[in-house]
């Protein structure tokens, strides 16, 4: 019970701290649409006619990854392209050789990309003297571009190393003296992670070993989260909402979890004792085979539907401004307002899922390893 | 559809990355971070401890003092009674010691009185015998100057025996 109040002082704790970054995506968010909103509308109607405005393409051109990040207005960087095949050795080019379906030293963008824009079009393929795909040098074609979501991963880490280190500065320089600054405002996080998370879920003897992961794990992940939020340059990539880094992420913890289980976590997942061993074979042995590759994967599911969510529904509704706008100028400015609101309000509601998620996953991970390395207990 | 198939290259970078950082904070963040807040935990625990350890002291010492002082209270009146005895005793002691004294100062005045009063008696007894003689000589010489005198007396003398 009162763990439970503990608990619930430090969450509230956390939102507090967090609550402030509301402040961040909120501000940038409406200049964002003030300064944006204008040009976008002027150009969907200039181009009205030719080209609809397609509110399902947009939004996911904006979820899913780029070879480009967009900075402002046209003004976007182009990031490098690094293709890996036996036959053909290492490629290193800038992405813009690749603009307008342009083919490069025999490379282009993919030209039946289901997302239908060839400019984010994210799958670089072999192309053929007339334009069409090889299929069969594709295949063996290892794509390891530096995409936006890349960027945005190694910016994090650059990111979270620096304000690590300048944390772990504070007590270099304090001792145990009272914490300051940078410092007071990550100890209260990391010492719920540690006092909430990976002490009640592994214990008090083995929680030590698996912190430096959790503690990676989750500011990483609420960077990570929190970077996804803010609209414009150096944020606004989906990547906690991108398929491939929750399966990364959710590895991690497998294989960790994997590499700690003891004697006791198998004998009682494949072989529990006290039960018939009919029962054990046909019906328990195959479940908990099937719960053990079910935990990484719903941890992965969770996180990816979770953020790719956040950012479909904050996205629908500013798209809204444009559908009307492309109605009439005038139901254009007047849905805007509501519109803004509402996107507004999705943020804040995504902000709140992105300390929840990133959350969610460190408790997950942590409670797998406590699960892994229970000590046997006697029934 | 794209979104839902991971990209290698994704994967790559994640890994990578999240390698990198892991290593890099658990060697120099993470573990200077924990172990300084597990420092800092113990030092306010240890603090606690000693405060409360030097409350238990200053009972100890304060029921020390009381027990020291208690303790020097009945030395001290141990050493009083003493001191009353050993005066009482003194006192006793002289005043046998006196009163021993006086007798035998009394007795040996008394002693040397009577030798006195005997060494006086003698002389006195010795005088009046020298002068009873003297007397005596004297009175015979008076009654025994006559031959009549003499008859008398005679006469008289043996007048009484018959008697007798």
């Amino acid at each position: 019970m009162t763990t439970g109040i503990k608990g619930f002082t430090h969450i509230r704790k956390l939102i507090a701290i967090i609550s402030f970054l509301f402040i961040l995506p909120v501000f940038s968010l409406a200049g964002d649409t003030v300064t944006q909103a204008k040009p976008a509308e002027a150009a969907t109607k200039a181009t009205e006619g030719k080209e609809k405005f397609n509110a399902g393409e947009m939004i996911l051109e904006h979820v899913s990854d780029a070879h480009s990040w967009h900075v402002a207005g046209h003004f976007s960087i182009p990031l490098p392209v690094i293709l890996y095949s036996k036959d053909r050795g290492l490629m290193i080019f800038s992405s813009s050789k690749l603009k307008d379906g342009n083919i490069f030293k025999g490379y282009e963008k993919d030209p039946n990309s289901k997302n239908g824009f060839k400019e984010s079009g994210i799958h670089i393929v072999v192309a053929n003297e007339d334009g069409t795909v090889n299929k069969e040098e594709t295949a063996k074609l290892w794509d390891l571009s530096i995409t936006k979501n890349a960027a945005t991963i190694l910016l994090t880490g650059l990111l979270l190393i620096f304000v690590f280190l300048s944390v772990a500065k504070g007590y270099k320089v304090r001792g145990t003296g009272a914490p300051k600054g940078i410092q007071s405002f990550f100890e209260p996080v990391v010492v719920f992670i540690r006092d909430d998370v990976a002490i009640p879920a592994i214990g008090h003897a083995k929680y030590a070993k698996f912190m430096p992961y959790l503690l990676t794990l989750f500011f990483f992940v609420l960077f990570l989260n929190l970077l996804g939020l803010i609209p414009f340059f150096p944020g606004g990539a989906n990547v906690t909402g991108n398929i491939g880094i929750t399966m990364t992420l959710a590895c991690l913890t497998f294989i960790i979890m994997m590499a700690n289980s003891n004697k006791s976590y198998w004998s009682h997942t494949l072989w529990m004792p006290g039960v018939p061993p009919v029962v054990k074979i046909l019906i328990l042995g195959p479940i908990e085979t099937l719960g053990i590759i079910l935990k990484p994967f719903t941890l992965l599911i969770r996180i990816f539907a979770n953020i790719l969510a956040g950012h479909i529904v904050a996205l629908s509704f500013f798209s809204l401004i444009f559908i009307f706008g492309a109605m009439s100028a005038v139901a254009g400015y007047g849905v805007s307002v509501v519109s803004v609101i509402f996107t507004i309000i999705m943020l804040l509601l995504d902000t709140l899922v992105a300390l929840i998620q990133a959350y969610v996953f460190t408790l997950l991970s942590a409670m797998y390893f406590g699960m892994a390395t229970a000590e046997e207990e006697h029934h | 559809m794209d979104i839902i198939s991971p990209a290698f290259g994704l994967i790559f970078w994640m890994t990578l990355t999240f390698l990198i950082v892991f290593f890099t904070l658990k060697k120099f963040a993470w573990g200077p971070i924990l172990g300084a807040l597990k420092d800092r935990e113990k030092t306010i625990q240890d603090a606690l401890d000693s405060a409360e350890k030097a409350k238990q002291d200053m009972l100890q010492l304060q029921s020390n003092n009381e027990k020291i002082l208690m303790e020097a209270r009945a030395e001290r009146d141990t050493m009083l009674k003493e001191a009353r005895e050993i005066k009482e005793s003194m006192i006793n002691e002289a005043k046998g010691k006196a009163h021993k004294e006086a007798e035998k100062l009394l007795k040996d005045a008394r002693e040397a009185i009577q030798g006195e009063k005997a060494a006086a008696l003698t002389e006195l007894k010795n005088q009046v015998a020298s002068l009873s003689i003297e007397i005596a000589e004297r009175i015979l010489k008076s009654e025994l100057s006559s031959d009549d005198k003499q008859k008398a007396l005679v006469n008289t003398m043996l007048k009484e025996v018959s008697l007798n």
